[in-house]
């Protein structure tokens, strides 16, 4: 197996939680404990009231397409084989706005197209929420 | 009634300056700005010494500029390198003028990007989602035209008129680093850097500098060039999204409508009185969304408001004389804000709006700005 060649998450402390959920198969957002509101990236204080009190919430791992681009250059020479590459725009269920990657291809996706998590372990430690076009059976 | 409406036309530029554009590794941000500034102080016929103000933006020491310069001013900024900078700084040389804080404000930008291969992506400017490998202002863009797309059925024939008419500005102006027309076609067919959006979609990137002398209007009387006043100004922020830079999900469009009502209630004007508009066009979608949100066009019609050179000399309204970002230079708004000022002039030769009276200036971007121009 070749090492793995793109950039890595950065672990600090504030989004550290977020990638060990991923790595156990769990999407989280950030929840304030005080009002509710449920916000990614995480924020050392909650947007909406201020208040500290905030916990790691899993979420449905269910969403919907906002947008997606193709990335015909690689800002990074780990993509080059992978060019191009889908970027897309997940509005969770539970409400924040997420950037990953559409796995399967672009082919039917629309605005408002529903959308399910996909885990993806690229390396020992660090597990990628990537996405897919949930597909009618 | 606007609050600000007692700062309209209190404060007017007496003199611009721009270096020649393109890439000139010999030198630095100090030396493209200490030309620029020359060329300003030179054309509105003051003593640099009476320069008691001084904004720097995307130059890296306000001090060794000022010691560049030989000045010592009693008012300094600094402002970051970013393109939304241009507006915000105007604005606060205006307001360091209407409070007496300065008798006359030099506001300097240089950009040597060019020669330093900047990439505006990658390592650069890190963000949480580098590991999904999105990142650059281009990619937020694409993203934001593609749910533009989605939304209202825009085509990107219709984006294309965007580059195709500052192209054709472009090939007007002297000195513009990209004059060579191209067609719809053409854009069509050019390479995909992150699709939708495509290379002639991408603006420049290019050293050089820019230099505005702005003073009080009483002051201005005095000055060799014909003032052009500052009529009014307006802004919002979005800041709540700001984890996915430069991307706003409603295009800005509530943000630019809001500076764009405070600009015009300060100056008194309407849609209808702006002789031509500077659209800061980092990508050419950034064009649509700014005439939806000043509400030149229904929002969602912007695809087809600017078919068939709406946007070109002579069409319904005038945008980026000087090729902008995507034909002129990559000076970050600063330039066409300068070329607001000479086309009020009546200084631009073949690519002149005839009878330019009022010229608005637009920035939609996480800091939204619009700022009126009049030679009243
Ligand atoms: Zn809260």
């Amino acid at each position: 197996m070749t090492a793995y060649s793109k950039p890595l998450p950065r672990l600090d402390p504030l989004i550290r939680p977020f990638w060990e959920h991923a790595k156990a198969g769990r999407l989280t957002v950030q929840r304030c404990d005080d009002c509710g509101d449920r916000h990614f990236p995480p924020s050392p204080i909650c947007p909406a009231c201020n208040s500290d009190a905030q916990s790691w919430m899993p979420v449905s791992g269910r969403g919907t397409l906002e947008s997606w681009v193709a990335f015909h250059r690689a800002y990074w020479p780990g993509y080059q084989p992978d060019l191009p590459y889908d970027v897309c725009l997940v509005r969770l269920a539970e409400g924040p706005l997420l950037v990953s990657n559409l796995l399967g291809g672009t082919e039917g996706a629309k605005l408002g197209a529903a959308v399910e998590v996909v885990f993806d372990d690229v390396t020992d430690t660090i597990t990628l929420p990537k996405w897919k076009l949930t597909r009618a059976t | 009634m606007d609050a600000l409406r007692h700062l309209s036309d209190k404060v007017a530029v007496i003199g611009v300056g721009n270096t020649a554009y393109g890439s000139f590794p010999d030198t630095d941000e100090y030396g493209l700005a200490a030309q620029a500034f020359r060329s300003a102080v030179a054309e509105c016929g003051i003593d640099k010494n009476e320069i008691d103000g001084l904004l720097v933006c995307r130059i890296p020491y306000y001090a060794r500029m000022g010691e560049v310069l030989g000045i010592d001013p009693r008012w300094t900024m600094t402002m970051p390198p970013h393109g939304r900078m241009s507006g915000m700084g105007i604005v606060e040389a205006v307001l360091a003028l209407a409070t007496g804080q300065a008798k006359y404000v030099a506001l300097l930008y240089a950009n040597i990007g060019r020669s330093r291969r900047v990439n505006y992506g990658g390592d650069e400017s890190p963000s949480v989602w580098d590991s999904f490998g999105f990142t650059s202002p281009g990619a937020a863009h694409a993203m934001m035209f593609r749910r533009h797309m989605e939304l209202y059925g825009t085509t990107t024939r219709q984006l294309a008129e965007v580059p195709v008419a500052f192209r054709h500005h472009g090939s007007l102006t002297p000195g513009a680093v990209m004059k060579t027309p191209f067609t719809i076609d053409d854009h069509e067919n050019a390479r995909p850097i992150v699709a939708p959006l495509r290379l002639l979609d991408y603006c420049l990137i290019n050293d050089g500098a820019v230099c505005m002398i702005l003073t009080t209007s009483d002051r201005a009387r005095d000055a060799r060039q014909k003032p052009v006043h500052i009529s009014g100004f307006g802004g919002r922020d979005s800041f709540k999204t700001s984890a996915i830079a430069n991307f706003n999900i409603g295009f800005w469009n509530d943000e630019v409508e809001e500076a764009g009502r405070q600009a015009y209630e300060m100056a008194g004007v309407s849609h209808a009185d702006v002789d031509a508009l500077m659209c800061y066009d980092n990508f050419s979608p950034t064009v649509l969304f700014s005439l939806e949100g000043l509400g030149f066009c229904p929002r969602g019609e912007a695809g087809r408001f600017v078919e068939g050179g709406t946007l070109r000399l002579g069409g319904k309204l005038p945008t980026n004389t000087d090729g902008g970002h995507l034909s002129n230079s990559y000076m970050q708004g600063w330039a066409l804000n300068v070329e607001a000022v000479r086309q009020l002039r009546g200084d631009c030769g073949e690519r002149q709006v005839p009878g330019a009276e009022v010229i608005q200036y637009v920035q939609a971007t996480p800091c939204s700005r619009s700022i009126i121009y009049t030679r009243r």
